[in-house]
């Protein structure tokens, strides 16, 4: 038992090493566009993160998470607008002149300051995550119906995004490329490089603060709540709590996930609330490896990459691939990618090719042994 | 060190790279005699440029914006038939390299990064809704690279780095309101707008509101269908109520929708045949022919170019393209714009005798070209100066052109939109740049 | 009054459409707990068939008398086309992922993308050979008698049939794409259904225009929702499912094929999919996302009515038809025009297509907190699975 435990210690360790090396390696290595994608998706690992502590460890998913994760960008957005608004007309946005408005939101005044920005961008995601998901859990809706509304409530907020022109800039979303940060375009190579290493080091600290979650106790009850949760509050716990606290930390994981890729992408609109993207975000972590953390982050960039790779070479194989990988992970892999590996994935292949000689164990004690590994 | 400096340096390296080239050119030149019997006119060209193509493949989008990539290719075909791009003593080949858009805007923005700073082109093609548009635009002056646009769109908008081919409302909508309120069949009566929820539908429609107050006449309505929603009924059901006794409707719906829209219109008894007039500001002959022409027949339509002109430029720009991409295809004003550009870019570069950006953009302003609409030249803003046309769709599917203005200068800065009433674009003058007063 | 009646029936013509696309979801979620993101492909693959079938109609001189009912033909077609590939679909992936809702969502989305990009690459005659294929291969073992299929000599006989659908698939592709030229090419432009002219227009009573497809379609909805409640109390096959529905292990002991009544059910709401899809491609265009825009909606339907109950499926699409009129076509402001203000500007505020989705939706959610279960909360104890 202990054996199995360090070896995946190491496994996690070696993962480790060369996530760093690489992310120290490749602003010397990539070009400047290949950079930029490289940190754009490394600021999807962290709301990655944020899937695999609510699907992953509690069970639930959320079909919605583009709510958040766009509200985070917008946050950023609006914040950096106002920042460079001074050169238009009227001090607001240029965009607001396109539909004759002039006297700015109200909503908009306070994201003049940037304590109020930096905050925002994670804690109202993570309000809207909280009453949404109190709402929701208070009335035992969960399972599908659960992923359901999360989906609904995705078209709720697209549309209000989507048809508020006056207000929000509809469609067009607001940009962020040529606005001013610390008197710097935002745009240039030299912001961008500095996002890159922000976000490097944001992914780490998230992935610390996920492991940190579901270390003791708080973890243990997500995992129970996930596997059963008649049986939670059958022994004194109040289920609604815990779903509501861990889906407003994921949304605020999802806020600051948005920001950073805004600002790295140049531009936020309401198609980060489109259906399809927050599926997406599930099948990064699928992929990784549910319930694994280090899982969500490698798929969210791994899968990412490819799809960047192969939609340049033959823009149409992409949804095959794409559709593919969701049935084969299901239906096949449904540890994901890592958690096939910890469980001695690779070994047992070997075995069956007939590589190596299979070694006697008892594979189910060790599963039982780790709560967290139950799927 | 003071900026002067730098330019003169960076000026004396270009002129040296230049030299370089040329007498580079020159020794092979040299050396291919030497060799003896060696032709070079076996492959005709002397060097090859690549230039990028960028529209949506795959999405919602790919539908309409295939048929650009198809023109776009047709035309650098042309183009490298007969000669390729002649630059500086030497014909370049020009390769292009395709990037899919996939409906996204951000996708847009993320593929013109790439195009620019991994492929090098000096020129992309590309986009059609003006959201994609909007989210290129940062990066484009960003890197201060160059991106055509072909599309008809709603203007307010002037960039150094962006070449507009399409019509800007006062070559589209402005001549068809004032047609409509004044010489249709339903000229007087109220006005209601249609259009798909997103920034051309909404610019478009205040516009045409302000002119519409200024002629005398009344809109009695207004809605917008959201993007991929194809649930028309409540939208009809407004039209009647406002409009009980026919009137004019002004239709700006995208796409598929369009097909929505007139199948059910038609139910509802909102025809030609009631006093119920369309004005269509994006249905070309590729929609008509999607749409079918039964429902669409009798109302109107208003484009730059449309495939019954008859002229020979036309005739031979559809038959070719026809010759190209299948019998049954047809041509259409977005598709005119789009290969009115390459050949623009293509004069261009040759006029500036180089690939450089500053060098070309200078070179373009002022540039005429016999396009299958007529003739059009590169105005100072950045536009086209192009001939407007307003026909009534007939049974076969095609427009039956009843007017057609004369050479109509572009307005980047709309001049009956309340915000920008007064303003006007010339990046040939540096005083006076991207917005400044009249 | 007129307007009241004109109201009422725009809401009933949303709501049957609605209905329709929500009927095959609401059996297939509601009997079996399957959540099946491919829906909306299903009806895409039926409102292709409808083109198809009015493409063949129109060119090929045998059949061009019959033209104006293609549409009843192509109903017909639309259901065994979607039902084949829901019955395919549910052999290959869903059955191995009963029991875990969320998998089956996950991988049915994984479908949808597929048959989306299929239909986008694909050239639709080559698109209905495949179709033709997987129809003849899977109903063979069905037709021949059991005792050819035993042993080995069974196993080659089984690949002969596959060989013989792949042959016939292909086949069916080389013929239609030369017949109709129209079908030989891949596209992923949005193609065109066009109704008979007997169905176009409208007809007037007392003032009132009722378009003509809009009743067909209601039509269409009213026939589905009698023929599948029949189906369901009355069949032996229909009360199997019923029985399987309430107690699979109990169903399994007493005899009853659970396999077969997985495959029939899953066919049977697949096939309703298809029907939706010929009531949709008669209002719009035919595209690869024409699904993609009702699936959200028929979810909805789904929830606000209470899983697996026909009736409050009915009513919940109804009453979302009746609001979305109401709501997006601000008729509450014609039918109280002295309305207090603030309330008025409110009501304008939403009355807009888009921004009545956004007050339906949420009007569903705060509905769920008094009612979390829906209309028609399924009876009885239940263990909370």
């Amino acid at each position: 038992m202990n054996n199995s435990r360090k070896t995946q210690a190491w496994i996690s360790l070696m993962i480790w090493v060369v996530i760093i090396a690489a992310i120290i390696a490749a602003p010397a290595v990539l070009p400047v566009f290949r950079l930029n994608l490289l940190g754009r998706y490394l600021s999807l690992a962290i709301v990655a993160l944020g899937v695999d502590l609510i699907w992953g460890f509690t069970g639930l998913l959320s079909l919605g998470q583009g709510i958040f994760f766009a509200l985070g960008g917008y946050c950023a957005a609006m914040y950096l607008q106002l920042n460079s608004a001074f050169e238009f007309p009227n001090g607001i946005p240029e965009f607001f002149g396109l539909y004759g408005v002039e006297k700015l939101p109200f909503f908009w005044e306070p994201f003049n300051s940037p304590i109020f920005a930096l905050i925002a961008i994670w804690l109202i995601p993570s309000l809207v995550a909280g009453v949404l998901g109190f709402l929701v859990f208070r009335n035992r809706i969960k399972g599908v119906y659960f992923s359901i509304l999360t989906q609904a409530s995705l078209l709720v907020f697209f549309n209000l995004f989507n048809g508020q022109q006056k207000l929000i800039n509809g469609t067009n979303g607001l940009k962020t490329d040529v606005t001013l940060l610390f008197g710097q375009m935002v745009g240039s190579d030299v912001v961008q490089r500095w996002f890159f290493w922000i976000s490097a080091v944001l992914v780490i600290f998230a992935w610390l603060f996920s492991k940190w979650i579901v270390r003791d106790r708080f973890g243990n009850i997500l995992i129970a709540i996930r596997d059963d949760e008649a049986r939670v509050r059958f022994t004194g716990y109040n289920p609604t709590i815990f779903k509501t606290i861990i889906f407003a930390i994921a949304g605020g994981l999802a806020g600051i996930s948005g920001a950073l890729y805004t600002v790295q992408s140049g531009i936020v609109s309401p198609q980060f609330m489109t259906v399809p993207f927050s599926i997406e975000m599930v099948i990064w972590v699928a992929v990784g490896g549910r319930g694994t953390l280090l899982g969500a982050i490698l798929g969210a960039v791994v899968i990412n990459y490819a799809k960047s790779l192969v939609s340049e070479a033959l823009p149409a194989s992409w949804m095959f691939i794409q559709g593919g990988l969701f049935i084969l992970v299901v239906t096949a892999l449904p540890e994901g990618v890592l958690g096939w590996i910890q469980r001695g994935g690779i070994r047992n292949l070997l075995v069956k090719v007939g590589f190596s000689r299979n070694i006697a164990t008892y594979p189910k004690l060790e599963i039982a042994d780790r709560e967290d590994m139950k799927v | 060190m003071n900026l002067g400096v730098i330019s003169k340096f960076l000026f004396f390296m270009k002129l040296s790279k230049r030299i370089f080239a040329g007498l580079a050119t020159a020794s092979l030149a040299t050396t291919l005699t030497a060799c003896g019997g060696s032709d070079t006119s076996g492959s005709a060209f002397d060097d090859s440029v690549t230039v990028g193509i960028l529209h949506s493949l795959s999405g919602t989008m790919a539908i309409s914006e295939s048929t650009l990539v198809d023109t776009e290719k047709m035309a650098i075909e042309e183009i490298n038939a007969a000669g390729g791009v002649f630059v500086d003593g030497k014909f370049y080949k020009i390769e292009y390299i395709v990037e899919d858009g996939a409906s996204d805007w951000p996708t847009f923005a993320e593929k013109s990064k790439k195009l620019i700073d991994q492929d090098g082109v000096p020129v992309v093609f590309g986009g059609w809704t003006s959201a994609s548009r909007k989210a290129m635009l940062p990066v484009y002056e960003s890197k201060d690279s160059f991106l055509y646009y072909p599309i008809q769109y709603e203007a307010q908008e002037c960039s150094n780095n962006i070449f507009y081919t399409g019509a800007t409302p006062n070559q589209q909508s402005e001549p068809a309101t004032d047609f409509m309120y004044k010489r249709s069949p339903a000229a007087g009566k109220p006005f209601f707008l249609v259009g798909s929820d997103y920034v051309f539908p909404r610019t478009s429609n205040t516009i045409t509101k302000a002119q519409v107050a200024q002629l005398g006449g009344k809109v009695v309505g207004e809605d917008y269908l959201p993007l991929g929603n194809t649930e028309v009924a409540p939208i009809i059901s407004k039209i009647k109520v406002a409009l009980p006794s026919g009137g004019i409707i002004i239709n700006t719906l995208n796409g598929d929708q369009n097909v929505a829209f007139f199948k059910q219109i038609q139910d509802a008894g909102i025809t030609p045949a009631n006093g119920y007039y369309v004005m269509n500001y994006s249905i070309a002959e590729e929609e008509i022919s999607t749409i079918g022409p039964e429902f669409l027949e009798g109302h109107y339509g208003a484009w730059n170019y449309m495939m019954s002109i008859d002229t020979p430029a036309s005739k031979k720009f559809a038959a070719s393209f026809k010759k190209r991409w299948g019998e049954d295809r047809v041509v259409a004003d977005p598709q005119e714009s789009a290969y009115n550009m390459v050949y623009l870019w293509k004069q261009a570069v040759e006029a500036a005798g180089t690939f450089d950006d500053n060098a070309v953009r200078e070179a373009l302003v002022g540039q005429t070209f016999n396009a299958p609409q007529g003739p059009v030249e590169v105005m100072p803003n950045h536009h086209l100066s192009q001939t407007v046309r307003i026909g009534q769709i007939n049974s076969s599917g095609g427009f039956t052109i009843l007017e057609e203005t004369g050479v109509v200068t572009p307005q980047a800065w709309n001049q009956k939109h309340p915000s920008s009433k007064g303003y006007a674009c010339d990046w040939t003058d540096s005083s006076k740049g991207e917005k400044y007063k009249l | 009054m007129q307007l009241i009646i004109e109201s009422l029936f725009n809401g009933v013509a949303i709501g049957s459409v609605l209905l329709v696309a929500a009927l095959g979801l609401a059996i297939v979620f509601g009997l079996m707990g399957v959540i099946n993101l491919a829906h909306g492909e299903l009806m895409m693959l039926g409102a292709y068939s409808t083109y198809v079938t009015q493409l063949l109609f129109k060119q090929i001189p045998m059949l061009k008398p019959f033209y104006d009912i293609y549409v009843i033909v192509a109903i017909g077609i639309a259901f065994i086309v979607s039902g084949v590939v829901g019955i395919l679909l549910e052999r290959s992936i869903i059955k191995r992922l009963y029991g875990s809702p969320l998998e089956t969502l996950l991988a049915t989305w994984g479908v949808s993308l597929i048959l989306q990009q299929f239909v986008r690459s694909v050239p639709l005659a080559y698109g209905s050979g495949v179709v033709v294929a997987l129809l003849i291969a899977l109903s063979s073992p069905l037709l021949l008698p059991d005792d050819l299929l035993a042993g080995t000599k069974g196993k080659f006989i089984k690949a002969g049939t596959w060989f013989l659908s792949a042959i016939a698939g292909i086949t069916t592709g080389g013929i239609l794409s030369s017949l109709v030229s129209k079908l030989g090419r891949a596209s992923a432009r949005n193609v065109d259904v066009t109704a008979p002219s007997w169905m176009r227009g409208g007809i007037e009573v007392f003032g009132t225009t009722f378009p003509k497809t809009r009743l067909l379609i209601i039509l269409i909805t009213l026939i589905s929702v009698v023929l599948v409640s029949i189906f369901l109390s009355k069949s032996s096959w229909g009360i199997r499912i019923r029985a399987v529905t309430q107690n699979r292990s109990m169903s399994d002991c007493l005899g009853i094929s659970t396999e077969t009544v997985d495959v029939l059910t899953f066919g049977i709401g697949s096939g309703l999919a298809g029907v939706a899809g010929v009531a949709v491609s008669l209002l719009g265009s035919v595209g690869p996302n024409v699904g993609g825009s009702y699936i959200v909606g028929c979810f909805m339907v789904v929830v606000l009515g209470g899983v697996g109950n026909l009736l409050g499926t009915i009513i919940a699409s109804l009453s979302i038809g009746v609001m979305t009129d109401l709501i997006g076509a601000g008729r509450l402001l014609t039918i109280w025009p002295t309305m207090p203000s603030p309330l008025a500007s409110t009501i304008d505020f939403f009355a807009t297509t888009s921004m009545a989705r956004v007050m339906i939706f949420a009007l569903i959610v705060i509905f769920l907190q008094f009612r979390p279960a829906g209309l028609f909360p399924q009876k009885g104890r239940m263990v909370e699975s």
